[in-house]
């Protein structure tokens, strides 16, 4: 752990400093932006009125559109003298959002990478490959400064150039790599296809830390399968600090928030109510010690569950669940919801199909068609027909059984679904005007 | 002896058979027997090439999904009846065909017709017995008695 302290206090010690940063971090954002004192005032609430915890629920939502409304500045709480790096979401929908840090926040966000990286099991004598794009984008930098952080030796490549990778993996030693799951493999496939001769298992590869997209079990076991590594996921927005929010432990059963930092509310998506602990719902963020960008009750629209169990990593710290998907993304076939991750997990339960897909859906009068489209592998590329469909076929069948939709399932031949060095495309949706 | 049969996956569209006859010619990959079996989107091409082995390697480079399997080749002469009398010594011993494609040669005088078991060493134990001639493979490439 890197920071056992924080990490691992006790709960009710750890409210009691929750509240105290939060009533920080509410007055901070009143009193040093008129963006929010404005929004503030006219939910008629003032930061004194935020005596417990709870009275957190009487703030007003902060949303992706009111982030962009006032971007670049208009969220910053501090004069731009004190501000020291900019980023902006990677615009996965919509405009970007920016996102400003001091001296204090960078400080902060690479601790939390520290913690990230102590949490999947790395330190000082690993050998840190990012790649991460670096840039606007969070991850690259994020990660880099992490790993400085925590004494590592880091490697700032980047993303992308994945025969490069390979060498940088095989000649540096790299025992830890960072990157999108997608990525990982990605490299995998390149290795496989183009340098038989690489072998993962003989370089120093260890593990590595994976985020910025959604991914299933599947994924993690296809990737530590391969790779021969142990894969952990990562979890952060650009919004809230970047990566650094919350990652898995060598339980790898859940991912732990850094709440000691980030208050993490669950709530209901279409009404807004607050939900206990344990219900599925959007996951809304308040950061406690943020200085240029505070962010209150920030709606993420990241689907998950909080929950609570004693880990036995020894943190104290609330977990969530996997990503499920993010809102907006989540498709709503003839009525039923479905997140490409849901979608993900039923193709990877067959044995031999690799993760390269895409869901194309499409309105057939006034039904939505979906299509999924599955690469043959080599490993399920058989010469007789009946196998073939009777593939197709299966998969189709578990999608139905398991998420409730019928699917037609197309396979196509290897390398046609569009690769990506960051986050991959895995739906089209040309319902859309 | 059996015959290696090239097999390629390939989407039902314009374009795509070109692709993988291109490979094949650049490699100078000569075809002598080639069928393509289809359902709605895909096809499967199915090839007796002179070159398996390297034709496989050039098409698995170039990311194509393909594989190499047993046939089994045999000659008959091309007169009526003499593909029931060949089927139905599979047929008494239970030996189930996966698929199978014919061809006439040049002359016109014989068939030479492919045939795919799950099992083809007892398939070609079947042919033994019946007194049917089984074709070699030989390098580079001809089919022959």
């Amino acid at each position: 752990m890197f920071n056992p302290d924080q990490e691992s206090m006790r709960p009710s010690q750890r409210r009691e400093l929750q509240l105290e940063r939060l009533r920080w971090s509410v007055r901070h954002a009143y009193e040093d932006n008129p963006y929010y004192r404005q929004k503030f005032q006219a939910a008629g609430l003032h930061p004194d009125q935020v005596r417990t915890l709870d009275d957190l629920r009487r703030i007003p939502f902060l949303t992706k559109q009111e982030m962009r409304e006032q971007a670049p500045y208009g969220l910053f709480a501090v004069p731009l003298k004190d501000v020291v790096r900019l980023h902006a979401s990677s615009g996965t929908t919509g405009d970007a959002t920016v996102a400003g840090y001091t001296r204090g926040d960078i400080e902060l966000w690479s601790t939390l990478m520290a913690r990230t990286i102590a949490s999947a099991g790395g330190g000082a004598e690993d050998v840190l490959q990012v790649a991460y794009g670096y840039g606007l984008f969070t991850g690259g930098l994020g990660a880099h400064y992490g790993g400085e952080k925590i004494g590592a030796t880091v490697i700032p490549i980047s993303g992308g150039n994945t025969e490069r990778q390979l060498a940088l993996i095989r000649d540096f030693g790299t025992t830890m790599l960072a990157c999108t799951p997608s990525y990982a493999v990605n490299m995998v496939d390149y290795a496989a296809r183009n340098l038989p001769w690489f072998d993962f298992r003989k370089t120093r590869l260890k593990r590595g830390i994976f985020g910025a997209e959604p991914w299933t079990e599947g994924m993690r076991q296809e990737i530590e399968s391969r790779m021969g590594i142990d894969a952990f996921d990562i979890y952060g927005l650009s919004e809230v600090i970047g990566p650094g929010v919350a990652c898995e432990c060598s339980a790898k059963r859940g991912l732990h928030v850094f709440e000691d930092v980030f208050l993490v509310e669950t709530i209901d998506p279409d009404t807004g109510e607050v939900l206990p602990e344990g219900s599925q719902g959007e996951l809304v963020y308040t950061s406690l010690t943020k200085e240029c960008c505070p962010v209150i009750r920030y709606r993420s629209r990241d689907i998950s569950r909080l929950y609570r169990d004693t880990c036995p990593c020894g943190r104290t710290l609330v977990k969530m669940d996997k990503i499920y998907g993010r809102s907006d993304d989540m498709l709503i076939i003839r009525g039923v919801n479905v997140f490409p991750s849901q979608v993900e997990s039923v193709i990877l339960q067959v044995e031999g199909v690799e993760p390269h897909y895409e869901i194309v859906v499409d309105r057939q009068g006034a039904l939505d068609d979906v299509e999924v489209r599955v690469e043959v592998s080599e490993a399920i590329f058989s010469d007789e027909l009946k196998v073939m469909s009777a593939l197709s076929d299966h998969i189709a069948a578990r999608m139905r059984a398991t998420l409730g939709i019928s699917a037609k399932i197309t396979l196509v031949e290897p390398d046609s679904i569009e690769r990506s060095a960051g986050k991959a495309r895995r739906v089209v949706d040309r319902r859309k005007p | 002896m059996n015959t290696p049969q090239l097999s390629v996956f390939l989407e039902n569209k314009p374009g795509h058979l070109q692709n993988v006859l291109r490979v094949l010619a650049d490699h100078a990959v000569n075809i002598k027997f080639f069928t393509i079996a289809e359902v709605k989107d895909f096809g499967i091409l199915r090839m007796i090439v002179d070159k398996p082995q390297e034709a496989h390697t050039a098409l698995r480079a170039a990311h194509f999904a393909c594989s190499l399997a047993d046939v089994l080749a045999v000659a008959m002469d091309d007169t009526p009846g003499t593909l029931l009398r060949l089927v139905d010594a599979f047929a008494r011993r239970s030996l189930n065909i996966e698929y199978m494609y014919a061809f006439t040669d040049r002359h016109g005088k014989h068939s030479i017709t492919i045939f795919r078991f799950e099992d083809p060493a007892a398939a070609a134990r079947a042919l033994e017995e019946e007194g049917y001639r089984i074709l070699k493979w030989l390098s580079p490439g001809e089919l022959q008695a």
